[in-house]
């Protein structure tokens, strides 16, 4: 009998396509970018974070993110907020508490780890462009089976954003008591926009609703999943925009501190 | 309105080896690739071998890569690209290569046969399966796949590393297992640990090529791997919920809902109709008043169900990918191949309307 169906055979090759990729369009843009803007946030974020002074600016009360809390022997008094326990070394940052956690926080984001393994890694660069490496394992072995730790940096973090509300909520000062100025709203943008980051984890949206099988048994949780979802959708652009209002607050407060400006007061 | 000439880039070849082949061809307003390619057919290459069907974005056969990119020909505008742009069509990298711009795509055949189908949940009766619409929306999402297999081409854990095809399953069956796991009736417990061991979740690096390509706009990675590899971290990676699982029972969760909520539809006999153990009826006056209990019992839910034939496996212990390859002409029987049919009386849990004829 004559058939035109195709009898699977054994292994058989795939097209012999010599060029690694045909891609036109310019898919090494978004790589590159990555690496660019995340090399120079994080070249800022060590400069500042060893730095140790510009941290904190005692009229106002306003202290920048990469210092909260202010926990080392090295902190100014009105800036330490929760003690001071930390040895003051040069190689420790006043915050070395809580940066270690914010720093795993973001490295094990689900969005972050695309973009690194991308651009970083090359596995791939783009969609449909070869990756890298010869051998893959993916997340299945040491170490990156770590990432699957995700949700306690995630809890981590949103013990951390408790206390940079904290400090956003303490900024509202002036040496006559209540104050309010430009520095309040830089302040208060970040801390909403880190919550809003934070918040929008996908191992939260997992946490508050999305392990259920029933959400018709949890109304609740279903609607919190549903808010979550919706800020979820945004986890990139908010990734972005945290790095941005982070290191713009830090600039400001610095700037202010170190007298470049003087803080634009509304109420003083 | 005349149409301009453009040029084409299209591989010929099979698995012996090919090139690209550079084509002049007309291109009218409002066309997509795949109406170039069937232009070639009908005018320079009347052997260009292409796989399409619906030519709507719904059947998920003209699945091809143009310039690079893994896209289905009869939904990529020819308005897209530029007037003096050449437009390379290469077949999918991923799979085998037939003819031209046709692969052997049985890679994700066997992939689905490999993935435990809907457990239906003990006690509920078919025909008691009740939902809420909340329940099943997450799940729904993914009945939009048409298998055009873009996902699957693109995924550079099978694209860039053949090696990794046995252990990995691929973005359209990590969907499939979501929307099992995530199904309100679906009695299987284990999909979690499936997931990760025979489907190897862990291999995808969330890069998101797939969520990319999905001509259905399916959010596979944030929808279904995501959420799935966070289950998966419930059952295997997370101690704090494995324990809270055990101390609060929340493992009840992952139970379907016939457990706590549905009840079991029993059949009551009624007081009046309930016979003495009279053994089976001999007569077919007593044949028909047997029918006609069982017909006011309405459904016999609870009734021996037959034992299911083994599957016509081959020797690689799989179902035949077509009918052309299997033992038997035709598809295979839904009810089964040893069922007869019409099923004996007895067998059916309904009152058939021709019964009353029989006595």
């Amino acid at each position: 009998m004559t058939t035109t169906a195709t009898t699977p055979a054994g292994a058989r090759p795939r097209a012999a396509i010599a060029a690694k990729t045909l891609r036109t369009d310019r898919w090494w843009l978004a790589p590159l970018l990555t690496v660019s803007l995340l090399v120079l946030w994080v070249a800022y974020a060590t400069v500042r974070a060893f730095m140790q002074k510009w941290y904190f600016v005692s009229d106002y009360h306003y202290l920048t993110p990469f210092y909260s809390p202010c926990v080392s022997k090295g902190c100014t008094a009105e800036a330490a907020e929760f003690g001071r326990f930390l040895p003051d070394w040069p190689i420790i940052p006043f915050a070395a508490v809580t940066l270690p956690f914010l720093l795993l926080f973001r490295l094990t984001c689900y969005y972050y780890r695309r973009a690194y393994y991308r651009s970083f890694w090359m596995s791939p660069p783009a969609c449909a462009v070869p990756d890298g490496h010869r051998t893959y394992s993916g997340e299945t072995r040491f170490p990156l089976i770590f990432q699957n730790a995700h949700r306690y940096f995630f809890y981590a973090a949103v013990l951390i954003s408790i206390i940079n509300t904290w400090d956003a909520i303490r900024a509202f000062h002036s040496p006559q008591g209540f104050g309010f100025g430009l520095g309040n709203l830089v302040l208060l943008v970040n801390v909403i926009l880190l919550w809003a980051y934070t918040v929008s984890c996908h191992s939260c949206r997992h946490i508050v609703g999305g392990r259920l099988k029933h959400f018709s048994k949890h109304p609740l949780r279903y609607r919190a999943w549903g808010f979550v979802s919706k800020l979820n959708a945004k986890h990139m652009q908010l990734a972005w925009t945290t790095l941005g209002t982070l290191m713009v607050t830090d600039a400001y407060v610095m700037a202010v501190s170190a007298n470049w400006i003087s803080d634009l007061r509304f109420i003083h | 309105m005349m149409g301009e000439v453009r040029n084409f880039r299209v591989w010929r070849g099979d698995a012996d080896g090919g090139q690209l082949e550079d084509f002049q061809v007309e291109v009218n307003d409002g066309e997509v690739v795949l109406d170039i390619i069937h232009r070639l057919q009908a005018t320079q290459a009347p052997d260009l071998a292409v796989r399409w069907n619906c030519k709507a974005g719904k059947c998920g056969s003209c699945s091809m890569e143009i310039n690079g990119k893994p896209r289905l020909g009869c939904m990529t505008r020819m308005s897209t690209f530029e007037a003096t742009e050449t437009v390379t069509v290469t077949p999918l990298r991923t799979f085998p290569v037939i003819r031209d711009l046709v692969t052997d795509v049985s890679f994700n055949y066997q992939k689905a046969r490999e993935l435990p189908a809907f457990a239906p949940p003990a006690g509920v009766a078919p025909g008691e399966y009740r939902m809420q619409q909340v329940d099943v929306e997450r799940s729904q999402e993914f009945r939009k796949c048409i298998e055009c297999f873009l996902c699957q081409n693109v995924c550079h854990v099978v694209r860039d590393h053949e090696e990794n095809k046995k252990a990995f399953s691929g973005p359209r069956f990590f969907i499939r297992a979501a929307e099992l796991d995530m199904h309100p009736l679906d009695a299987r417990t284990d999909r979690k640990d499936l997931a990760v061991e025979e489907q190897g979740i862990g291999y995808c690096n969330i890069t998101k090529c797939c969520t990319e390509v999905c001509p259905e706009h399916i959010k596979i990675t944030d929808n279904a791997i995501i959420p799935m590899k966070e289950r998966a971290v419930d059952r295997r990676y997370d101690p704090i919920a494995w324990l809270g699982s055990k101390i609060f029972h929340r493992d009840q969760l992952d139970r379907p809902a016939g457990h706590t909520t549905t009840g079991v539809a029993t059949a009551e006999r009624p007081a009046s109709s309930r016979q003495p153990d009279a053994g089976s009826p001999s007569t077919p006056a007593e044949h028909a008043a047997s029918h006609q209990a069982q017909g006011e019992i309405s459904m016999n839910w609870h009734r021996e169900a037959p034992a299911g034939q083994a599957a016509p496996v081959g020797s690689d212990g799989r179902l035949p990918v077509t009918e052309f390859t299997g033992q038997m002409a035709g598809a295979q029987s839904p009810f089964g191949d040893d069922v007869p049919l019409p099923l004996p009386v007895d067998d059916i849990n309904y009152q058939h309307p021709s019964r009353t004829d029989e006595g």
